[in-house]
């Protein structure tokens, strides 16, 4: 069953960037990819609990400010050590401009 | 009901194998929350952008430099003329090894990923590390800088062996140490303290590089036998101990005579201003706290974030001499006296270290 839930407004995150957005006690990473389009993500790096929304987006690959841990967010493979566990990946979807979240997924 | 503080008590023992590996962690002083100054995020962003550019640049004047100063260096081979191209080609191979393999290891010197990649895997060899261990070694020493029974790189630890860090100036004891794990990687085997930070569908890398080493340093040994002489081994293999006391001088700065088991950087790094030289041959790791609170932005961007955050630090310090100044009294103290470091005072503008986790016991 679904769980869409709100995380920001289009215009929130630039292009080529990411946001952590919090909701219940969990914390998820929602990316701006350069073709335009919306991923979302569980927000902490699988290799040690650092929030992704401090890395650096380039093209479609997320990286961790701490330890360039790579994953590429539109499918949560993690491309190399010291990443070597997949992120979790959600759906979303834009309505009237904001950017919802399947959280349940 | 009594209360510990942070800090490990004396004797500490810095074993990853050791009970402070387990007490970090029940601390809360192992993965933690570190302090991080305030950098808007728009700047930050730009200050972690890669680009091929200057490290491309870097890299073809490095390899060049190695190449001409390795030329000369043979060509006057049997004459003193050869000695200052070898101490060149030495500090490039042995020192500017140490800090393309880091800077390469963190994936931020180039854009493009096989580029680091590529300057990794040579700069590796040069330093006698294998890739993946130091790989997955150098990520636990970011997540626990210096934190005790946690870090596996910390290079003194308390009471320091000085005859260590003496011997150690032309690598006479961290390099046969190398290659003597480089032969017990290649014959398949780690120690506890090394199963403890690298997973183990990582670990037959380890023991195929080593095995590929390995192989290359009998040709080269081969080679001296071959030629009666040891001029392949002065290309090869050597410069990884007559090329290291710059490796030392600047490496020895970073974290020596601090403080440990802080969640702050500011107060276990050193930011130090150097000549251009040993900045070239260092990769700018001379900005130390920045690039230990912010590790993903390249060298080449860290004196921009050097002046974002230095009302938030520490002075700076200005030379190799003003390091040492401090760094060698607080050695020579701590050989007696343990518990004593450094204490760097944060500036007026400076936002305060937050209070370190306290365990409750009993």
């Amino acid at each position: 069953m679904s769980e869409w839930v709100e995380a920001c407004a289009v215009g929130d995150i630039a292009e080529e960037d990411v946001m952590r957005f919090d909701h219940a006690g969990r914390t998820f990473a929602v990316y701006h990819s350069p073709d335009g389009k919306y991923y979302a993500t569980d927000g902490l790096c699988t290799h040690e609990k650092v929030h992704l929304a401090d890395g650096l987006v380039m093209d479609n690959i997320i990286e961790c400010p701490k330890h360039n841990g790579r994953f590429d967010y539109r499918t949560g493979a993690a491309k190399g050590a010291p990443a070597c566990v997949n992120l979790k990946v959600y759906p979303v979807k834009i309505e009237a401009g904001m950017v919802y979240i399947d959280i349940a997924a | 009901m009594s209360f510990e503080t942070a800090s490990a008590p004396f004797p500490r023992n810095y074993s990853l194998e050791g009970p402070l590996n387990e007490r970090a962690k029940q601390i809360g002083l192992a993965n933690a929350d570190w302090y991080k100054s305030d950098i808007p995020r728009p700047r930050m962003k730009e200050l972690m952008q890669r680009s091929d550019g200057p490290a491309t640049r870097d890299t073809l004047i490095w390899i060049g430099a190695l190449i001409l100063t390795g030329g000369l260096g043979a060509w006057f081979w049997g004459t003193w003329w050869c000695v200052p191209f070898f101490i060149v080609y030495g500090v490039l191979y042995g020192s500017g090894g140490d800090s393309r393999w880091h800077e390469c290891g963190h994936g931020t010197a180039f854009r493009t990923q096989w580029k680091n990649d590529a300057v990794y895997q040579i700069a590796c060899f040069m330093t006698v590390r294998n890739p993946t261990i130091w790989r997955w070694s150098h990520s636990r020493h970011h997540t626990d800088t210096i934190i005790v029974g946690r870090d596996p790189e910390i290079i003194l630890m308390r009471p320091p062996e000085l005859a260590k860090a003496v011997l150690n100036i032309f690598g006479i004891l961290m390099v046969p140490q190398a290659w003597w794990a480089m032969l017990r990687y290649a014959s398949g085997r780690l120690t506890d303290g090394e199963k403890d930070f690298i997973p183990e569908p990582e670990r037959p890398r380890v023991f195929f590089v080593a095995r590929v080493w390995t192989a290359i340093y009998l040709a080269v040994l081969a080679a001296c036998v071959y030629l009666g002489s040891i001029l392949p081994a002065m290309l090869i293999g050597l410069p990884s101990m007559y090329g290291a006391w710059h490796m030392l001088m600047t490496g020895l700065t970073q974290h020596i005579g601090l403080a440990e088991d802080v969640l702050d950087h500011r107060l276990n790094c050193r930011t130090m201003y150097i000549n251009p030289f040993s900045r070239f041959v260092y990769w700018n790791m001379n900005y130390h706290i920045e690039h230990h609170m912010f590790p993903m932005v390249p060298y080449h961007r860290l004196p921009e974030l050097h002046q974002e955050i230095l009302p938030d630090c520490p002075p700076p310090y200005h030379g190799f001499w003003a390091c040492y100044k401090e760094i060698i009294p607080t050695l020579w103290r701590q050989r007696k006296d343990p518990e004593h470091f450094v204490r760097r005072q944060l500036p007026a503008t400076a936002r305060p270290t937050p209070p370190l986790p306290i365990a409750v016991k009993g």
